[in-house]
């Protein structure tokens, strides 16, 4: 009931040229305020059209999707987006990126604000001094950490996330995961984040949901019994060695193998 | 000294020298081939007539240009955004361009006797909107979904996204095919110019020559073309610059 992001039993088929393809077939999901859900699923089982669905940039074919208690109908301005590609427009320095959707959203707000506020999530993500800087010049993981800027600028409530560290390498990958865990403590958002990366899932998410394969429905849901702030030693842990363990199992079953099949 | 400049001139120069020690060596009379040294004369004699030709090829060629950017980009914002138009002109677009435009000069030449500028301009027009409009199109076709999703997820219109995201994303690709156009509408409005009875314009200069066996006359002409289309040419290498200067690289 007081769910900040509620999505009941929502269906969606893709009407392509070479035929229907159902891509969706009854997903539930509920993330209560300030909540942040992890969402892992085989490749091409419905992941990345989950999150147009709760962004209101696709509608439904059954089911329904809410926000805040509003029923979603198309795109909402208390959304913020990023995905794998950080999609950083090449024409405008780091720090106009950034603002870029205040100029959708708060047109009349005070170019000095608007820098202001973006100045300040620069600085939260280490991206100090490095404003005036155009995306060419910034590596992989800067070009990342800007994204992610870009998408907090005008304090949404919700932070979707596709992907967002999939392109990057392992090291660099965990420092933006502690970056991640910085931003929430310091920016409040609810948050729904897909990934691949399972360590990656339980590190940063209060619940992981498996997705099944396509046609895909909500197949498990694994509670992280861990509150606030963590730091990376816990994802060796006996415990985090058992959850992964287990989401493993899952995602093997969602691939339609069973567990010895795959050599587990 | 400024190598950027000074390399050029230096290739001019010996580009010349080369050409007079051509002409001298095989001791070819003026009728069949002109060297330098007798193209000064040529446009000291005819400097007004320079001038004021020049000026109209100029003009002409700019505003055929103009017309051909704003038609190439217009039909290249309805490709680019609309599959099924793209499906629709596409085919339309390659026919048209495959025909050889010497042989539209003549049929716009009779369907619009007397009207000088107007079939002069409607020529570079021609030639030259087709490489603008394709590469609009494509540029805007291939834009990736994510860079639309950016602004589309907070409600955008689909006019914000395409001034903010789409245009100036397409930017680069626009400019590379000015640079294509620009060459195209010279030689369409130096076509015309050459056809044409008593027009005006080098080219009208170019045939004078022809018909009064000028040599030095046609070949200053050649020259003043040259120079020309260097001048037109770098004028949109500057624009590109200007507003598609973040795409170019600094190398690393
Ligand atoms: N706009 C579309 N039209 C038709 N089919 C689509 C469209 N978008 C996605 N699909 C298809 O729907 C299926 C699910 O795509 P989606 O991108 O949601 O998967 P995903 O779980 O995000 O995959 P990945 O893990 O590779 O990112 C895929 O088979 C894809 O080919
Ligand atoms: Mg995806």
């Amino acid at each position: 009931m007081d769910a900040l992001i509620d999505i009941r039993d929502v269906k969606l088929t893709y009407e392509t040229k070479g035929g229907r393809l159902p891509v969706l077939d009854g997903v539930d999901m509920r993330v209560p305020e300030g909540g942040f859900v992890a969402v892992v699923g085989p490749s091409g089982c419905g992941k990345s059209t989950l999150t147009r669905l709760i962004a209101g940039l696709l509608e439904p074919n059954a089911g329904e999707v809410w926000l805040h208690g509003e029923r979603v109908t198309g795109p909402k301005s208390s959304v913020g987006m990023a995905f794998q590609n950080p999609v950083l427009l090449e024409w405008r320095s780091v720090l106009r990126n950034v603002t870029l959707p205040l100029e959708l959203v708060a047109p009349r707000m005070p170019k000095r604000e608007k820098d202001e506020r973006a100045r300040q999530l620069l600085a939260l993500v280490g991206l100090e001094g490095f404003e005036d800087k155009r995306p060419s010049e910034l590596s992989g993981g800067m070009r990342q950490r800007a994204s992610l800027c870009r998408s907090l600028v005008h304090k949404p409530e919700v932070l979707i996330l596709d992907e967002p560290f999939g392109a990057l390498d392992a090291f660099t990958r965990e420092d933006l995961w502690q970056t991640m865990q910085k931003v929430k403590s310091e920016e409040p958002f609810t948050g729904v984040m897909i990934t691949h990366d399972l360590r990656e899932s339980i590190f940063l998410a209060d619940e992981v949901i498996v997705m099944s394969g396509r046609p895909a429905v909500t197949q498990y849901t694994m509670e992280i019994p861990w509150k606030g702030e963590r730091d990376l030693d816990r994802l060796y842990t006996p415990e985090a060695i058992e959850m992964l363990g287990e989401l493993r199992h899952q995602i093997q079953i969602a691939q339609g193998r069973s567990p010895r099949e795959a050599g587990v | 000294m400024n190598w950027r400049i000074f390399a050029p001139l230096i290739a001019l120069v010996v580009f010349c020298l080369l050409w007079e020690a051509l002409v001298w060596v095989n001791d070819w009379p003026n009728y069949k081939m002109a060297s330098p040294s007798d193209l000064g004369p040529a446009f000291w004699k005819f400097r007004w007539l320079f001038l004021e030709y020049g000026w109209d090829t100029l003009w002409r060629t700019v505003a055929g240009l103009l017309l051909s950017v704003f038609v190439g980009l217009l039909l290249g914002m309805i490709m680019g955004l609309n599959r099924t138009m793209r499906d629709a002109l596409y085919p339309l677009l390659v026919g048209f361009n495959a025909i050889p435009k010497a042989t539209v000069v003549p049929i716009i030449a009779l369907l619009f006797v007397g009207a000088h500028d107007m079939n002069t301009i409607l020529i570079a027009f021609l030639i030259s909107f087709f490489p603008i409009a394709v590469s609009v199109s494509i540029g805007l076709s291939t834009l990736e979904p994510e860079y639309r999703d950016i602004l589309a997820s907070l409600g955008a219109s689909r006019f914000t996204i395409f001034w903010k995201i789409a245009l100036p994303k397409t930017l680069p690709e626009f400019f590379g095919s000015l640079k294509v156009a620009v060459t195209l509408a010279f030689i369409g409005t130096n076509l015309m110019e050459i056809v044409e009875p008593h027009g005006r314009g080098l080219g009208h200069l170019f045939d004078s020559g022809k018909i009064s066996a000028d040599y030095p006359l046609m070949f200053a002409v050649l020259i003043a073309l040259a120079a020309l289309g260097i001048l037109l040419y770098y004028v949109v290498v500057v624009l590109e610059r200007t507003f598609a200067g973040w795409a170019e690289r600094s190398p690393t």
